[in-house]
């Protein structure tokens, strides 16, 4: 069965690959993803927070206190062996580099187009094949407009393509009033790719204590309908490639995300949950359900159900709102 | 090879080539040589390599004792070994100095020489230490100079392989050690030609080797000892030859050509000063020109003072001398005079004898001390010297740089001399800065930038505070075309700058000016306004000398540069901008290279924020216009308030306000006894904030005050009718609880005393319920509250006590007692000073405190003020300092002698109740007094009180005694407080050995699980990879139990505690501790600066610690035995989240994760699992019941 597909303008044997998480971090780990057959190995995120946080940090509690007492003018050993985030990061890139076959993919997380865009650069230079950029953006600006959110977006994936040559895929989050519109302007800037859709890390609120605490829920095979519905809308109408990440945990998941519309599907809970090896397990499914199906290769299925090709286009619109609302058992309280 | 100029320390210069040319490296940390010994640790764990090729081994010692024990150890074996030291330290290796040299081995050893503790300990320079090695059979080599450390470190090492004499080689501390200069580097190559392999293998074939077998440290008898003591004659006989040979080989290849005397001066001097040291460069300047100015004059600057050849210094001697003034820098009380003045001296008569110089050569010999502790030695004093040498009947002892109005030795100085304001080119600048505001960094950055990208020679020296928190520091930069000698403070700046506005109210900034300086105010106003906000004095000044005066907002433009609060590039790009010490474009494009090697790794944002702070700078640094007139309607506000004690107006003030030098002998306490509680007057307002108490949410549950590191916030409970006169806004409520029903309750924060660290605020619990952001202490701006609530805080302090009898020793009870430890110079946010303060508030006016050397003792009792305090009866902790390493034994002895003064009283007690002088009611109740409660203490010294009534007037021997000794029939507790450095390593043999006598003391270990004072390099506590100095790369192995050591002993009252995770069992285990009839250590986790974090989060790190298994927390009672219950109580349970979660909050640690992931996993998955088999077997221990009973 040839699963081939193009992401990025990368050759890929397949579509399945880790997405952006902690799988990457450890060497062994990201051997064991290469043996379960990824096509592509996706790094963590690094923040742009975390490029600046961890200088001011240095600066703010160790520096300060240097210089200040005479018996003891600096208080731990030389901070030049203080190898900062963004050093450790393209280290981490070039080790995996040397290790792995397939293509690497390092990620940047960040909202403003300032200066640790540089670090795209470096991280070509570190040997990444293709960089996906995390636009994680929440919005607690009263001042700042829709308009001005996707304007600084669009700022700093032209910053950054005009700083590599590498392909460039931005992860988008679902919160945009027209994605169909935001994608065609990202087209226009150059980006390659776009990644459906990073998750918003909800924090919860601790009653007894009155403060809110950060809760991690790995994505359920749930989540991914709004990405099909996205995939769908947007498959066939822009010229970057499109992943789908957040909710692929079988390998009907995947299928389902390929007929979507994605060229790349990225696969993290189900790995954290199960382990690496898991990645062949969904791609032997994926394999077996086109086979069973009689599917001459994975291309025939890509984009086979987005909005253009649906045979049920409004099932994707607005429609499907009114439906599935009628459709809605009422509640026995009501009854 | 071409060798490169430099600017380093003096410190880095001589490790610098003594790691070159060693193989073993033992050492310790001691103040000023603790660098050394860092730099050879970091560039072994670099893995740089000496001139063989090999790269050293550094070890650290459990003590300077340890140190020497292992390099005598190394040389024995043939290794070429060395070690650094000072002070103390060196005193301790004293014992193995006799044997290295009656070994005849060669060893060269480097000393930053300071001042031995006496009537008080001091850090920094003068000769006291080495003088005590002088008599051990140790070559004493000085140098004067960083250059000349870095050349004669050489010249030790070469010598003593050819003279098999051992070498200590010595420079001033602080003022060589510290000083920045620019020096030419000995490149590789010249060691190696200095150091020739077949003298390093005669030491090799010296050494003990099993292949052919010798025995050295015999034991001998009267028959062998004399004469094989003399045996070794012969070498100390050639001993200076070969040091002058060393120092003209030295010379034919370097260039630098050093005598064992070196004469400068007239070649027919008439008066001649005799000295070593770096005062001798002061010396040099000032002789140079009083010969230009025609007079003949001279110096001989001693390099090799042991062993002393006459010859050389009778050589040295221009024929026409007629006085020599001898100057030591260390003192000899009952002497004939200090020892370089008797070797003068005696080296004359013996020159003569031997028809080394005429039969009439007979100069005057006087002899002086200078510079004791790094006093400053300038060219005036040394004019002064010259000048007593032409008098009509010259002091014969005298001193000089002090005034002594009481013995009357010193020499009087004529302050106006001076020569360095004419000495051509020569740029002198003077920067006031904070510590925390990179003041001393930028200007170590502008002295490199200067010295090493120009032809300038530049040199720095840095002037420190002795308070951790809101230091204030003093830079002394000198940059010119020629080598700077000047051995001194910059004493009249062509350039001026004060980085923080709130100094020109405290010092005279502006008293360095020279006429027509350029002077640099960092400020929060606009040039228009500045000087209307300046004092009279100041304006006057400015006006007087015609400074130009030039002014910017540092902190806005930093803050607008996303630089935070570090005003350090901001200013540095001034200083180079308006003091013409180089071309303005020139500079700054220099900075910014700079920014870039500095930043460059840390991404281009941070390269790019340095830069716009770089550009900014110059964008809003104005001129200020001066006017003709002084238009201030203020003066300087006085250093302390009019209330304060005659002596602490006369004395403490003067050195609060810098100008402490000016003090006479006459002003001193004669034995080093000095008033407590002084800090009170020291109101520093060094916090930008300060916490604001809304009592309508406040549950009162006193948690702020317990954790406030300088007793700046405290909680006070009253009857309501004092609030009477109470300030308009003074707050207060109703005290929550039956205690004290119907009181009033307060919590009132001290404005000019807090250090703004917020773990008041953090620990806070009381939250508003619809605006949680807001709590009952919030912080805010000081200066808008600072002289309301510094009145309602004087009002607060004089409301009544409470009735201790009244308080639970709880935490709530704890914390209305009078803190008597307050305001120390800790550092904000310190996690040692809570405990001591909950210490005083519970025992405090009982309390005997033995302290070891260490933070504890320079936040206790560094002058100019000291926060031990007293209650409203006179009565508080008597403090004292012995030693780093004899703290136990030193508080034992408090304890011996405290329980036989009531021995003693008992017995005399008895004794004049059975004679019917004291009613029978009232001895058996002195002598039968429960004193385990409050109420019982009250109540016993109310029987004292009566006790001395009833013996009052009467003149027998028993009742004089019983008078003096009747204090002592109240109980007194005595603690033992030190940190880990002392309890883990120097101190632990005496520890171990206090607490096996079961005598009641009670030990207070303040654990920061590093050597915190010094630096933070390694103890024995600290933990598994976590990084320290010597332990770069994360230590590899277990913190050290020390716990479980003292539980062995079975009847040691044992506690491990951490305030910040459990308050209620540090509050019992400090009581039990206390109440505890025998031996108890209470060991205490103190989250410190040196752990590489916001100190704000120190609470919520000793959570982590507990919670991640890495702190358990219990307490051993061995009373518990009595009961039939196991001793032993845990009080936290085994880990409940990864050691990760805790360490990695801590630079520490994270920087070992960063450098060495691989290794760093390793040596956390094993400290997790030694942490769980700890608490395993803790666990065991606890769960096994007496039997034996």
């Amino acid at each position: 069965m040839d699963l081939s597909t193009t992401y990025l303008g990368l050759k890929l044997k397949h579509p399945l690959m880790p997405g952006a998480s902690p799988l990457a971090d450890d060497l062994g780990s990201v051997r064991r993803l290469e043996d379960a057959g990824a096509s592509a190995i996706v790094l963590r995120s690094l923040f742009e927070e975390q490029i600046t946080r961890e200088r001011l940090a240095d600066e703010m509690h160790v520096r300060a206190h240097e210089h200040a007492f005479a018996e003891a003018l600096t208080y731990l050993p030389s901070p030049d062996e203080f190898v900062f985030g963004p050093d450790r990061y393209l280290e981490q890139v070039r080790r995996i580099k040397e290790m792995v076959g397939v293509p690497v993919i390092a990620s940047l997380n960040g909202t403003t187009p300032l200066g640790w865009t540089s670090y795209a650069a470096e991280m070509q230079a570190a040997g990444a094949d293709a960089l996906e950029l995390n636009f994680y953006h929440v919005a607690t600006e009263e001042r700042e407009s829709g308009a001005d959110v996707e304007r600084r977006l669009l700022e700093t994936v032209r910053l950054v393509k005009t700083s590599v040559s590498i392909p460039v895929a931005v992860k988008l989050s679902p919160f945009f009033s027209s994605l169909p519109n935001l994608a065609h302007r990202l087209d226009e800037v150059g980006a390659d790719g776009l990644v459906l859709f990073n998750r918003f890390y909800q924090p919860d609120i601790e009653p007894d204590t009155l403060e809110t605490v950060p809760r991690l829920a790995l994505s359920t095979s749930s989540d991914l309908l709004l990405r099909l519905r996205w995939l769908a809308i947007l498959s066939g109408r822009v010229r970057a490639s499109l992943a789908a990440t957040g909710g692929v945990h079988t390998g009907i998941d995947a299928l389902k995300a390929i007929m979507a519309g994605a060229d790349a599907v990225q696969i993290v809970a189900a790995l954290l949950e199960h382990g690496p090896g898991y990645l062949a397990i969904v791609l032997s499914d994926l394999e077996r359900w086109l086979d069973a199906h009689e599917y001459a290769s994975l291309r025939q299925a890509q984009g086979s159900m987005n909005l253009m090709r649906s045979p049920d286009p409004q099932a994707f619109e607005r429609g499907n709102y009114m439906r599935i609302l009628q459709s809605w058992p009422a509640s026995p309280l009501s009854s | 090879m071409a060798r490169r100029w430099i600017t380093v320390d003096g410190n880095e210069a001589t490790a610098s080539v003594a790691h070159r040319t060693n193989e073993v490296i033992a050492i310790y940390p001691i103040t000023p040589s603790s660098n050394m010994g860092e730099f050879a640790d970091e560039w072994s764990a670099k893995g740089r390599r000496n001139i063989w090729g090999i790269v050293p081994e550094v070890i650290e010692m459990q003590s300077e004792g340890g140190a020497s024990g292992a390099v005598h150890g190394a040389l024995q074996a043939g290794a070429l070994a060395t070690t650094f030291t000072a002070s103390q330290g060196l005193l301790l290796m004293i014992p193995n100095l006799y044997k290295i040299a009656g070994e005849l081995t060669s060893y060269a050893m480097h000393v930053s020489a300071r001042t031995l503790a006496t009537h008080a300990l001091s850090i920094f320079g003068d000769h006291s230490d080495v003088m005590a090695c002088r008599q051990t059979g140790v070559a004493l080599l000085c140098s004067g100079s960083v250059q000349e450390a870095h050349d004669l470190a050489l010249v030790a090492q070469a010598a003593t392989l050819r003279a098999r004499v051992p070498f200590l080689h010595f420079f001033d501390g602080f003022r060589t050690s510290h000083e920045v200069s620019k020096i030419e580097e000995l490149a590789d190559d010249d060691l190696h030609d200095m150091i020739p392999d077949e003298l390093v293998a005669a030491h090799r074939a010296r050494a003990l080797s099993p292949d052919r077998p010798v025995i050295r440290g015999t034991a001998q008898n009267p028959d062998a000892f004399f004469q094989a003591r003399e045996a070794c004659n012969q070498f100390y006989d050639v001993c200076p030859d070969i040091v002058q040979e060393t120092f003209d080989r030295f010379a034919a290849r370097v260039g630098r050509q050093y005598h064992l005397f070196d004469y400068v001066g007239h070649p027919q001097a008439e008066r001649v000063v005799v000295m070593m040291g770096s005062g001798a460069e002061a010396a040099h300047e000032t002789v140079i020109r009083l010969v230009a100015e025609g007079q003949k004059v001279g110096l001989i600057k001693v390099r090799l003072y042991r062993p002393f050849s006459i010859a050389a210094f009778a050589a040295s001697l221009p024929p026409t001398v007629r006085s020599i003034a001898v100057l030591d820098r260390t003192k000899e009380p009952g002497a004939v005079g200090e020892p370089l003045y008797v070797d003068v001296v005696s080296a004359l008569v013996e020159a003569r004898v031997a028809g080394l110089v005429a039969p009439a050569f007979a100069p005057l010999v006087i002899g002086g001390r200078y510079g004791l502790s790094s006093k400053e030695f300038t060219p005036a004093q040394v004019n002064a010297v010259l000048d007593e040498l032409s008098a009509s009947r010259p002091k014969p002892h005298f001193t000089v740089g002090i005034m002594d109005d009481v013995t009357h030795l010193s020499l009087k100085v004529d302050p106006s001399f001076e020569i360095e304001s004419t000495a051509r080119g020569l740029v002198r600048a003077v920067f006031f800065g904070l510590g925390s505001d990179g003041t001393v960094g930028a200007n170590k950055n502008s002295i490199k930038i200067i010295g090493e990208e120009t032809d300038n020679f530049a040199q720095g020296y840095f002037v420190y505070d002795s308070k951790k928190a809101g230091a204030i520091t003093i830079s002394h930069l000198r940059f010119g075309p020629k080598p700077i000698q000047s051995s001194y403070l910059v004493q009249r700046a062509s350039f001026v700058a004060c980085h923080q506005y709130e100094f020109m109210d405290k010092y005279d900034v502006l008293g360095y000016a020279e006429p027509g300086a350029v002077f640099l105010l960092n400020a929060p106003f606009s040039p228009e306004q500045v000087w209307d906000e300046l004092s009279s004095e100041v304006q006057e000044q400015i006006i007087e000398k015609r400074v130009k005066f030039y002014v910017i907002d540092g902190y806005s433009v930093a803050r607008d540069a996303g630089m935070g609060t570090r005003i350090n590039t901001i200013m540095q790009t001034c200083f180079f901008a308006i003091s013409g010490v180089l071309p303005k474009d020139e500079a700054i494009r220099k900075i910014k290279e700079a920014i870039k090697k500095t930043y460059g790794k840390r991404g281009e944002q941070v390269v790019q924020a340095n830069y716009a702070a770089v550009d900014q700078a110059l964008a809003h640094l104005h001129e200020v216009p001066v006017p003709a007139r002084v238009s201030a309607g203020r003066r300087m506000p006085p250093v302390v308030s009019d209330d304060a004690p005659d002596f602490v107006k006369r004395v403490t003030a003067v050195m609060m306000a810098n100008k402490g030098d000016l003090l006479p002998v006459s002003a001193f306490p004669v034995d080093g006894t000095w008033p407590s509680g002084t800090t009170k007057w020291e109101k520093r307002n060094i916090a930008a904030e300060i916490p604001q108490w809304d009592e309508s949410i406040c549950i009162q549950c006193n948690k702020c005050a317990l954790v406030c590191p300088h007793a700046a916030i405290r909680a006070k409970v009253y009857p309501s009718d004092t609030l009477e006169g109470s300030p308009s806004t003074f707050k207060s409520m109703d005290f929550k609880g039956n205690e004290f029903k119907g009181q009033k309750y307060t919590i009132q924060v001290a404005p000019e005393d807090c250090t703004g660290c917020t773990l008041c605020v953090m620990v806070c619990p009381a939250k508003d319920k619809s605006n949680p952001k807001h709590k009952s202490l919030d912080m805010v701006p000081q200066r808008p509250l600072r002289e309301s609530e510094a009145a309602n805080y004087e009002f607060f302090l004089n409301l009544p006590e409470v009735d201790r009898t009244a308080i639970k020793s709880d935490i709530k009870g704890t914390q209305f007692l009078q803190p008597l430890f307050e305001y120390s110079g800790a550092c904000a946010g310190c996690g040692e000073t809570p405990y001591i303060k909950l210490v005083t508030q519970l025992f405090g006016d009982r309390t005997m405190i033995a302290n070891a050397t260490g933070c504890s003792s320079i936040y206790g009792a560094n002058l100019p003020t000291t926060p031990y305090t007293v209650n409203c009866e006179g009565r508080g902790p008597a403090w004292s300092n012995s030693l780093f390493e004899d703290n136990a034994e030193f508080g034992l002895g408090l304890r011996l002698a405290v329980d036989k003064h009531a021995d003693q009283a008992r017995d005399l007690v008895k004794r004049l109740a059975g004679g019917g002088v004291i009613g029978d009611a009232l001895a058996s109740g002195l002598l039968a007094a429960d004193q385990t409660s409050e109420a019982g203490i009250q109540a016993q010294r109310a029987r004292v009180v009566e006790l001395k009534k009833a013996i009052a007037g009467r003149t027998d021997n028993d009742a004089t005694r019983l008078q003096q000794l009747a204090d002592y029939l109240v109980v007194k507790s005595v603690w033992i407080v030190g940190g880990d450095g002392w309890a883990y390593d120097i101190g632990y043999g005496g520890l171990d050995h206090v607490l096996s006598t079961g005598r009641n003391v009670n030990v207070l270990v303040l654990d920061t699980e590093v050597y915190s004072n010094t630096g933070g390099q390694q103890s024995k506590a600290t933990p598994m990879g976590a990084a320290a100095k010597f332990a770069t790369a994360g230590k590899a192995t277990q913190k050290k139990d020390l716990a479980l050591m003292a539980m062995a002993y079975g009847n040691v009252y044992v506690a491990h505690v951490a305030f910040g995770a459990k308050d209620a069992q540090t509050v019992r285990a400090i009581v039990d501790a206390e109440s505890y009839p025998g031996a108890s250590i209470v060991i205490a986790y103190s989250h410190c600066i040196a752990h590489g974090y916001d100190l704000a989060f120190g609470l919520e790190q000793q959570k982590l610690a507990v919670d991640s298994g890495h702190w358990p927390l219990f307490r051993f009672d061995p009373r518990r035995n009595s009961l039939g219950e196991n001793p032993l109580v845990l009080e936290s349970g085994a880990a409940k989240i990864d050691l990760r979660k805790y360490v990695r909050n801590e630079s520490r640690y994270s920087m070992v994760e960063q450098a060495t992931p691989e290794r760093f996993k390793e040596l956390l998955d094993a400290a997790q699992e030694g942490n769980r088999q700890r608490f395993a077997m803790y666990e065991t221990l606890a769960a096994k019941r007496e039997t034996t009973k």
